[in-house]
């Protein structure tokens, strides 16, 4: 018992003499302690909502208005011109949605919008037995495949091998279903848009940015790990890793994005990547400004681990995976041209090399609990 | 040596602390079952999953589908029979093995107070918790008694004690003595806490909680013995575990403890307790104050009895020293860390992909850990490596049913510890189908690349 009490003392003691040292009154020969962390949540949801969420929707919608006018000129005069224009502005919103695919939470998650907008491999015969049919539900969740990014690749790039024979289809004996069709597909993308978009200015953004406590329902919690998750499984394993195989044996070159435009799939997987970057930066949109962020929460954690900090870390492998990204041709040449598909595999790497860095680090220095565990710890 | 033996085995002494502990223990246990099952959680963690992580040597222990609702029915119940104190032996056996069994079930949901659970009940099977204020007691008389051996009482005080010290032993390290670790990380992610909140992002709060947990957790057995530090003990328990449970999801525990603790307290307490208890449910008390004393006589039952006892404690000290005897840095192997009172302790989290390589065709690919477990399941396996080694077992007779043959099966798994980076976790190189487990040290762990140093 007495050796107990001595050994409570000495470490009494101990503390007593380090927490002076440390906590000690701040003269100015003294290099201050670090800041304490005091990183308010608020400023970032506010951040988020407002300067990268909300303008990046708006930006979208207004990719989607266009989308809308290129088509009413090629659905009034089916010629190539109007095509490529159409195509044109196609591939400007596919690119556009890639910058809000992330944000699946709140209004986008009730609607399920990414589900609804980008499933891919689209069904081809599918969407062409619905053209010849005329009738379809773009409601049931069975025809995600049928609809969408994906579905408009097919129409506009699917259809036939040159623009003269895709223009030919959209003026031949199907000419009226598939213009209806494919103004379905579009009326249907932007509705859901317009909607996710109305919400968040109709009160979402307020109660997304008001719930700024830290429990696994809180909006940082829950929006890191809708982040974390677009990341994992449809940045990295679905714009390449399914693709390219790694986790069925063999590569897949017909679930590349945009499979039928064959030469863009790179291109959006790089528009993504930076958009996840750019967020994670806090980097507003369509700027150069940035805000509070995840990485200046890391900062105020101040976690210092191995001589760097964990932002710069991130940082540095966000860089060098699009860097060798870059470097590589469209996805489905990649895949098509080589076997097996070294350098793809090799930037795939480099993608998943993120995944341990947010999923562990990140999240273990904030403490955030990883997908809602609803059980006791002790 | 006689004397000590006389006073703290032999000597008769008032059963009423005891009964209060067998009452408030079913009450709780029943409060408890209720509630595990309200949430959900026996859907959820027992019967969705479909693969579940075995204790080494328990691997026939598996839930039993929709039926596994009974074994919680069953436990429920004999939780209402030992506060009844009716059928006592029978309920108590009953309670631990049902328990037990939940518990042996699924290693992801291993939580020190559930095992803490599973030992109590274990020594209640031999404690006379019925002998006074029980309804064995009112039907059969013989059986009745006023007082009791004092081990009966001091096993418990004893069995807690050993949770309390060995929980604070184990803080006793560089990583949460001099580097606030985890709770550096923990608490500032509380700081929408009521009135706490504000304060805990201050490095000196975090170190203050740091060592006032780990002076805790070794003095507070002592302070409850003694009779003048008890009543500020008590003030100390409830403080404690009130605070832990308003910071961290810890469930029934910090009532448990609290309610436990009051077995320190003088027999006169606990019979003010059941004389109020008496009064509300018109049950007279003094039937049971019938100056019986309960004499072990000296047989084969009874020195079997405290032999299994005797052996019994000598495990629970000698069970937390066993990491000893491995290699490598304990928080990092977690070779001997279950089982050991090793509580909040440590803030580890891994990420696990698996390679299921076909070792004729060379082909491979990568397993998405969400087609075999649960999130939470996924969670407690990316970190742990005896998880590790047996879902890349349960993945390789996987594929193979599935038609692949000769299958190797890698993983490239990170973990990070106690707010350092996350670095190389299991040997990349290993085809973890080739490896057994056993209790011998896992040679493909990757070791620890910092040092802790103490207990």
């Amino acid at each position: 018992m007495r050796r107990f009490f001595a050994l409570f003392t000495v470490a009494t003691m101990i503390w007593a003499c380090s927490s002076d040292s440390s906590g000690g009154g701040s003269s100015d020969d003294v290099d201050p302690e670090p800041e304490s962390v005091s990183f308010e949540r608020g400023p970032m949801l506010a951040n988020w909502a407002d300067n990268i969420i909300k303008p990046s929707y708006e930006a979208f919608s207004s990719e989607m208005s266009d989308l809308q006018t290129a088509f009413d000129t090629f659905k009034a005069d089916a010629t190539e011109t109007n095509l490529v224009a159409f195509r044109d502005s196609w591939l400007s919103a596919y690119k556009m949605w890639q910058r809000v695919s992330m944000f699946e939470i709140g209004p986008a998650e009730t609607v399920g919008l990414r589900l609804n907008m980008n499933i891919y491999p689209t069904d081809g015969p599918k969407i062409d037995g619905f053209v010849t049919s005329g009738t379809y539900d773009l409601g049931l969740a069975s025809n995600r495949n049928a609809k969408g990014f994906p579905a408009l690749d097919y129409l506009i790039n699917g259809l036939g091998d040159t623009d003269t024979d895709i223009v030919a289809k959209y003026n031949g004996a199907e000419k009226e279903n598939l213009i209806a069709y494919t103004e379905a597909i579009i009326a249907d993308m932007s509705s859901l848009t317009s909607g996710v978009l109305a919400e968040w200015n109709s009160g979402y953004r307020d109660t997304f940015v008001a719930n700024d406590g830290a429990s696994a329902t809180a909006s940082v919690d829950r929006f890191i790990n809708d982040y974390i998750f677009y990341f994992e499984k449809y940045l990295r394993a679905g714009k390449m890793g399914i693709p390219l195989g790694a986790f069925s044996e063999s590569v897949l070159p017909q679930n590349v994005e945009a499979y039928y435009k064959a030469d863009v799939s790179n291109e959006l997987f790089i528009e993504g990547f930076e958009a996840v970057h750019d967020f994670f930066n806090g980097v507003h949109y369509g700027k150069t400004t940035s805000g509070e962020s995840l990485a200046s929460y890391l900062d105020a954690l101040n976690e210092v681990k191995d001589g760097e900090d964990l932002t710069k870390l991130i940082n540095e492998q966000f860089d060098l995976a699009k860097t060798k990204v870059e470097a590589l041709a469209p996805f489905r040449q990649e895949l098509e041209d080589n076997v097996p598909p070294k350098n793809m595999l090799l930037a795939y790497d480099e993608v998943q090399r993120i995944v341990p860095l947010f999923k562990v680090d990140m999240v273990s220095a904030m403490s955030v609990s990883i997908d809602f565990v609803d059980a006791d710890g002790d | 040596m006689k004397g000590f033996f006389g006073k703290h085995i032999s000597a008769p002494i008032e059963a009423a602390p005891l009964a209060v502990f067998r009452i408030l223990f079913g009450v709780m246990m029943l409060l408890g079952i209720v509630r595990f099952w309200s949430y959900g959680w026996i859907e959820k963690l027992y019967i969705q999953p479909k693969f579940f992580f075995s204790y080494y040597g328990f691997e026939w222990v598996k839930p039993l589908g929709v039926y596994t609702y009974l074994i919680f029915i069953i436990c429920g119940l004999s939780a209402i029979f030992v506060a009844l104190g009716y059928k006592y032996r029978m309920a108590i056996i009953v309670f631990f093995l049902s328990f037990t069994y939940i518990e042996l079930m699924d290693k992801t949901t291993y939580l020190n107070h559930y095992y803490f659970i599973s030992l109590l009940s274990f020594l209640m099977i031999f404690l006379p918790a019925n002998a006074y204020f029980s309804l064995d007691a009112k039907l059969n008389p013989k059986k009745a008694f006023q007082k009791i051996p004092a081990w009966t009482v001091n096993g418990i005080k004893l069995m807690l004690g050993i949770v309390y010290f060995y929980a604070g032993l184990a803080k006793l390290n560089s990583d949460w003595l001099f580097e606030a670790m985890p709770l550096k990380i923990w608490l500032p992610s509380k700081f929408d806490t009521p009135l706490l909140g504000q304060f805990l992002h201050e490095e000196w709060v975090q170190y203050a909680f740091s060592w006032f947990g780990a002076g805790y957790d070794l003095a507070i057995p002592f302070l409850l013995l003694y009779k003048k530090t008890r009543p500020f003990a008590f003030l100390m328990v409830v403080v404690f575990h009130v605070t832990t449970r308003v910071l961290f999801p810890i469930g029934m525990f910090p009532y448990v403890m609290i309610v436990s603790t009051l077995i320190f307290f003088d027999s006169s307490f606990h019979h003010k307790l059941l004389s109020y208890v008496s009064g509300l449910f018109r049950i007279p008390k003094n039937r049971f104050d019938n100056g019986q004393v309960l004499v072990l006589t000296s047989n084969v039952k009874t020195n079997s009895k405290l032999v299994v006892i005797a052996v019994f404690f000598a495990v629970q000290l000698l069970m937390p020293w066993r990491y000893l005897a491995y290699p490598g840095e304990l928080f990092w192997t977690e070779e001997g860390y279950r089982f050991s009172w090793r509580v909040m302790l440590m803030e580890k989290s891994g990420y696990a992909q698996f390679k299921v390589v076909s070792k004729d065709s060379g082909r491979w690919f990568y397993v998405d850990n969400s087609d075999f477990l649960t999130p939470f399941q996924e969670k407690q396996m990316s970190f742990q490596p005896d998880f590790i080694l047996e879902y890349a077992h349960y993945l390789k007779r996987h594929f193979e049913k599935d038609g692949h043959k000769n299958v190797q099966i890698f993983v490239d798994c990170r973990v990070a510890l106690n707010g350092r980076l996350s670095t190389t976790y299991i040997d990349p190189k290993v085809d973890l189908a080739q490896e057994r487990e056993s209790f011998e040290h896992k040679s493909w762990i990757i070791p620890f690349t910092d040092e802790i140093k103490g207990i």
